[in-house]
């Protein structure tokens, strides 16, 4: 009972402090612009000036769209990172917490309230944005990407896990100092994610291998290939996917994670909510 | 509460050494001490807010940290800090929500913590904009929610001018009269002096002296002012303490109150002619700083 206290907690601070409201017009800014981009993109000619073929069109509307929730994704990774990072932290160094923990309160009510806020911030913003995103493409391009749902449970499952990550580090670390290492962590996993295929088309084992092991150890990058799956046309996985040369490209994949990576990941969140628990709760306030 | 051998090391930095007391339930109980006694960390010892190197503790009957007795008790930190985006009814139902308080008390508890400590008018203000003394005042009527049976104030009075520390001693006495137990962590002597039963004077994170006050206190003694007095008035003066002599006045400290008439009385019959009689009474600050004194100088031998 208690947690949801915290959890209502955090999404009231993120309202009051006008966090919301600075999200809400900044993506429709974004989204307003990028309408505009792909209402121009549908008006492209070939050098004869007759309007691009359908397939092409749809390639090229994908291939921007991805760009473009690349872009989100990596704007939801550090906001998720910036508002994380310090809430535990500045609490503790403010003496914030010391009157609610003084309460009949758990440490493991804390961590659970706030993570349940911020997850529940992540899945109503990312749900919200990649809807509207997908509504102003389709009306400007009549594209509809192959799995519009998938694509955005892999995105709150992405911000999911970097803002975990954030939390379990505010909990013994300064806010810059954990929204840092989140984010160099965030970056080196895609980096990682990047060498991996690369290795793969080289057949080198080893590169191939430190790949996937940054994917397992942060499940970001993964998640990030399973919304690109979910934005390229089926055509284009089946036609150009066949050529191993792109393998290697970070805005291509050829299939979708693994099951397997999936259930990982649950377990990956499950195993750094457990351990943010743990660590506060031998931290002296 | 009561503690036994609570004991507390910030790696080679020791906060807390062998703590041992107790505190009677229902009284107002001072804890004195100079800065970095270890007064601060043997409250968040008592709140489960930080764990004993060492040593044991009991509030109201179980285990230092239980989570059930939390909900018996109110506290003011010292960092009192509370959120600034939220209104004081804000912070004030978010800590009734906390403390298990029953939804349909709420408003009445708010309002009247909120009157207890002087911001009714405030209420719907953010915290952010409060001054430094109203977030105290704040603080204050957090720790009074829920009608706690115990309330440990860490140093209350630091941000509060002297209209607030009145306002703070004159709600230490309800709590008193209510039955609730006051712990009062405190550096200012006169505040202690004037509301708790009881105190304990702590340094180097032990108890150096504890009881209540007229007990610590002990006798002061007499000044007198004299004329003629002898070898006889001179020797009923030595029989009842130790005589000191400075501009003019007859100092004569360990006097009982109650045997000042009787001294007097003998000085008459003596022949002394007795021009002003002081009855001299030992301030808690000098009953403190002695305390230390003598603490200071067991530490150089």
């Amino acid at each position: 009972m208690a947690a949801l206290t915290i959890a209502r907690l955090t999404i009231r601070e993120a309202a009051r402090r006008r966090l919301l409201l600075a999200l809400a017009i900044l993506t429709l800014i974004v989204i307003g612009l990028t309408a505009w981009g792909f209402q121009h993109l549908a008006t492209l000619t070939q050098p004869d000036g007759t309007p691009l073929p359908s397939s092409e069109l749809r390639l090229a509307t994908s291939q921007v769209l991805v760009l473009v929730e690349f872009m989100f994704s990596g704007v939801l990774a550090l906001s998720a990172v910036v508002v994380a990072s310090p809430s535990i932290s500045s609490e503790v160094e403010s003496g914030v917490a010391l009157s609610m923990l003084a309460r009949p309160v758990s440490r493991y009510q804390v961590v659970l309230g706030k993570w349940l806020g911020f997850t529940a911030l992540i899945v109503v913003y990312v749900g919200a944005a990649t809807m509207l995103e997908l509504f102003a493409v389709n009306l400007t391009t009549g594209y509809v990407p192959p799995g519009p749902v998938p694509l955005a449970l892999y995105l709150m499952a992405e911000g999911v896990v970097v803002m975990s990550l954030a939390l379990m580090l505010s909990t013994r670390l300064s806010g810059m100092t954990a929204g840092v290492i989140a984010l160099v962590l965030f970056f080196l996993a895609w980096i990682g994610g990047v060498a991996g295929a690369i290795g793969q088309v080289f057949g080198n084992a080893a590169i191939s291998n430190a790949g996937t092991v940054s994917q397992l150890l942060l499940p970001t990058d993964g998640l990030w290939r399973g919304s690109v799956y979910e934005l390229e046309p089926v055509l284009y996985r089946d036609v150009l996917g066949a050529t191993t040369d792109r393998a290697g490209n970070p805005f291509f994949v050829q299939s979708p994670p693994p099951t397997a990576f999936l259930v990982w990941t649950v377990c990956w969140v499950a195993l750094i909510v457990a351990f943010a628990v743990w660590s506060f709760r031998r931290r002296e306030v | 509460m009561r503690t036994v051998e609570l004991t507390k090391h910030y790696g080679a930095a020791i906060a807390l050494s062998g703590l041992t007391m107790v505190v009677p339930r229902g009284e107002v109980f001072g804890f004195l001490g100079p800065n970095g006694s270890g007064k601060t960390t043997a409250v968040k010892l008592l709140l489960g807010l930080t764990r004993p190197t060492g040593g044991e503790a009991w509030v109201l009957g179980r285990r230092a940290g239980d989570r059930e007795t939390r909900s018996r008790v109110g506290y003011l930190p010292e960092l009192f800090r509370y959120q600034g985006w939220l209104s004081a009814r804000e912070v004030l139902a978010l800590h009734c929500k906390l403390a298990g308080v029953t939804r349909a008390e709420w408003p009445a508890q708010i309002d009247d913590a909120l009157s207890t400590v002087g911001l009714s008018g405030h209420g719907g203000a953010k915290v952010e904009t409060y001054s430094k003394g109203m977030q105290q005042r704040l603080g204050l009527g957090v720790a009074l929610l829920g009608n706690p049976e115990l309330v440990v104030l860490d140093e209350p009075t630091s941000a509060l001018d002297p209209v607030g520390r009145a306002d703070t001693r004159t709600i230490i006495r309800r709590l008193r009269e209510r039955g609730s137990a006051v712990f009062l962590n405190s550096h200012l002597l006169g505040e202690v002096e004037q509301v708790c039963d009881r105190v304990a004077v702590v340094s180097g994170g032990r108890v150096l002296a504890t009881g209540r006050l007229d007990e610590l206190l002990g006798t002061g003694g007499v000044r007198l002012r004299l004329a003629g007095i002898d070898g006889v008035a001179h020797s009923a003066l030595a029989r009842r303490g130790t005589v000191t002599e400075s501009d003019g006045w007859v100092t004569v400290a360990g006097v009982p109150a109650d045997a000042i008439p009787d001294l007097v009385t003998e000085l008459v019959a003596g022949g002394a002619r007795v021009y002003a009689v002081e009855p001299m009474h030992q301030t808690l600050e000098e009953r403190f700083l002695a305390l230390l004194q003598g603490e200071e100088a067991r530490w150089q031998r």
